[in-house]
């Protein structure tokens, strides 16, 4: 199945900053248990990324993999089990979640720009009020971002005068502003026209080059391939297999990866 | 199969639009008389007008005492509207029972609303932080001592002998400027995870809203007293006042909460994940697209708000309505017309401020359209 999966870029990834570290802990999952009511949503997960990581995160809709991202800047609470992220406990202590949340980004499936700001607002809100930075720097710093996600010449428009692929891009530039240490990736191209994602996945690959720690939740495996120094997969709330992304795509192992691999790589 | 292929050679030019399409004569014919029951729909329209104009113009004007006329000319058979009777009792729909060399007084105030409070209005006026605080704390200080007086040597003036439009506007604004920030707390409250206030929110907006607004200025005003300590007493107004203001709010806090209902989790979650905390999420990020979501029922509450103020003559207050009524009795100004003309002047001085209010409301929702303009 190797020649499948189609690249992302038709250029060599520039290796050089794209170092997993053996020594610092990014995100630490240890016997994480969630339930929605009665539903046992995420079933004994464990999980350790080191800073650097770049894991893709599969498996069919309901496995819980979007639930599991979110567990790491509590958008959803876990009730068994712990989760430590840049050596932070997550409890239900609210300033250990801000502080989680003030260094992890994330990126949504349906982009979730503030409709009634302009974009520059989108990316300088949060530098300014979370971390106190002054409006003129964190203007700077947005309309960097701006320019690496190659628009900056749509600042003062609103989102809803993007397309989605450029509403996608802004998203990414606004977790960035943050200077976050971790990014969370939620589908971030299942809601884009298919001429769109290619947009996206640049900019992502641009971040991994940088030596970003990502975590992607997304059907992309191009991506996986080509980025992802581990990809794992999920189905009903657990993790069913985890490896490197040559030998996951090469030589699946589980019953249940062959299936999904078979049905998404044709 | 050559004869479904299709390639355009050319692009064609726009062209002007027939005749028929634009101009009078085609905006008549789609407008008024498109079919036969478009036709006598009109017809039936235009008769309706030429018999209602002339005669509202025979009572309001032609036929009318104008202001400055006698008692004896408002008198005459047939007459039409007796603004002469208008003109005279003014003051005493404007200041009630306010004593008269005072009305200086309540003049000053009347012109600090219009000075401080219109440039908050009108977004592009300059300092608005300033003007914020001279309108929402200079403001009412110097109201209350301007108006009730027994300090700086101003003559005391208690709230029974205020009246008139004085007592309608205090009410309104005070209401107005009160029950939209108590109605957001409240709508945030009900939608809280703490489930004391949570609980506590429902019940007071539940509570309010099930009793009438009558029953309410009622309790404030005869049941309050007997459950204060002997001795105390509330201010009839400031009854009035904490009334109107909790009843309104309590309808606001829902028209608040359904415009919280329209925003979606994502953009909640999205305010999280950057880190920004309940405040600054709700105050950024919510709020100012729910709010804009929902102000035609904001400035639905506003206007009944203002309507509702005629509502404290239950507890004694002359507010203009109450005025008007009052000087509708007067026996000097008997005449056949006296109280249907009292009548359509409050209803005018309503009308005004409340198309007012709807026409600014107007302004605000094409002036937030931005957003979601796509």
């Amino acid at each position: 199945m190797s020649d499948v999966s189609p690249v992302v870029v038709e250029r060599d990834i520039n290796t050089a900053k794209m170092q997993v570290s053996t020594t610092e802990v990014a995100v630490e999952i240890i016997g994480m248990n969630k339930w929605f009511g009665d539903f046992h949503v995420l079933r004994d997960i464990d999980l350790k990324v080191m800073k650097g990581e770049r894991i893709v995160i599969a498996g069919p809709s309901g496995s819980g993999k979007s639930t599991l991202i979110r567990c790491i800047n509590r958008l959803e609470e876990h009730q068994k089990g712990q989760v430590i992220v840049n050596g932070v406990e997550l409890t239900s202590d609210l300033k250990r979640v801000d502080e989680v949340r003030r260094e992890v980004g994330m990126v949504f499936q349906h982009f979730n720009l503030f409709p009634h700001l302009t974009i520059l607002q989108n990316l300088t809100l949060a530098p300014i009020w979370v971390r106190g930075v002054p409006k003129a720097q964190a203007e700077e710093t947005a309309m960097m971002y701006l320019e690496r996600v190659r628009i900056p010449e749509q600042a003062a428009k609103f989102p809803g005068q993007l397309s989605g692929g450029q509403q996608q891009r802004v998203a990414i530039a606004r977790s960035l502003c943050m200077s976050p240490k971790i990014m969370l990736f939620d589908e971030p191209t299942s809601a884009l026209d298919p001429e769109m994602v290619k947009e996206v996945l640049e900019v992502m690959i641009s971040l991994a080059e940088e030596g970003m720690t990502m975590l992607c939740v997304t059907h992309e495996m191009g991506f996986a391939r080509q980025v992802a120094n581990r990809v794992i997969f999920m189905d009903q709330g657990q993790i069913i297999e985890q490896n490197e992304p040559e030998a996951f795509f090469s030589n699946p192992q589980h019953e249940r990866t062959k299936l999904f691999l078979s049905q998404i790589l044709h | 199969m050559t004869d479904i292929a299709f390639v355009r050679s050319e692009i064609e030019k726009a062209q002007p639009a027939p005749r028929s399409q634009t101009g009078l004569v085609a905006w008549l014919r789609k407008n008024l008389f498109a079919s036969v029951s478009d036709t006598i729909l009109t017809i039936i329209a235009v008769l309706f007008l030429l018999w209602i104009v002339p005669a509202l113009y025979g009572f309001l004007i032609g036929r009318a005492v104008p202001p400055g006329g006698t008692v004896e000319q408002c008198r005459v058979e047939n007459v039409g509207a007796c603004w002469a009777y208008i003109a005279s009792e003014i003051e005493f729909f404007i200041y009630g029972f306010y004593p008269m060399a005072e009305y200086w007084r309540p003049n000053i105030v009347f012109a600090m609303l219009a000075l401080i409070g219109l440039p908050l209005l009108w977004p592009s006026a300059p300092f608005k932080v300033v003007n914020a605080i001279l309108f929402f704390v200079v403001f009412p200080i110097a109201s209350v001592i301007l108006l009730s007086g027994g300090m700086f040597g101003l003559r005391y003036v208690p709230t029974e002998q205020w009246g008139g439009l004085l007592v309608t506007l205090i009410i309104s604004v005070v209401g107005i400027s009160l029950s939209l920030p108590l109605g957001i707390l409240l709508a945030l409250g009900r939608q809280s995870k703490l489930p004391i206030i949570k609980t506590l929110c429902i019940c007071f907006i539940e509570l309010i809203r099930a009793v009438p607004l009558i029953t309410i200025l009622f309790m404030a005003s005869i049941m309050l007293p007997l459950f204060m300590p002997q001795g105390t007493t509330v201010d009839k107004l400031v009854r009035a006042l904490v009334g109107v203001t909790l009843f309104a709010s309590a309808y606001m806090a829902e028209v608040v909460r359904g415009g919280m209902q329209a925003i979606g989790r994502g953009q909640y979650e999205a305010a999280a994940a950057l880190g920004l905390g309940y405040w600054q999420r709700m105050g950024f990020i919510v709020l100012p697209q729910a709010l804009k979501h929902v102000i035609p029922g904001i400035v639905g509450n506003f206007i009944s708000l203002l309507k509702d103020t005629s509502l404290v003559y239950i507890v004694g207050m002359k507010d203009l309505l109450e005025a008007v009524k009052t000087k509708n009795d007067a026996i000097e100004w008997a005449s056949p017309t006296q109280s249907v003309t009292g009548y359509i002047f409050a209803a005018a001085v309503f009308w005004v401020l409340c198309f007012s209010i709807s026409r600014y409301s107007r302004y605000w929702e094409r002036r937030l359209n931005t957003g979601h303009k796509r």
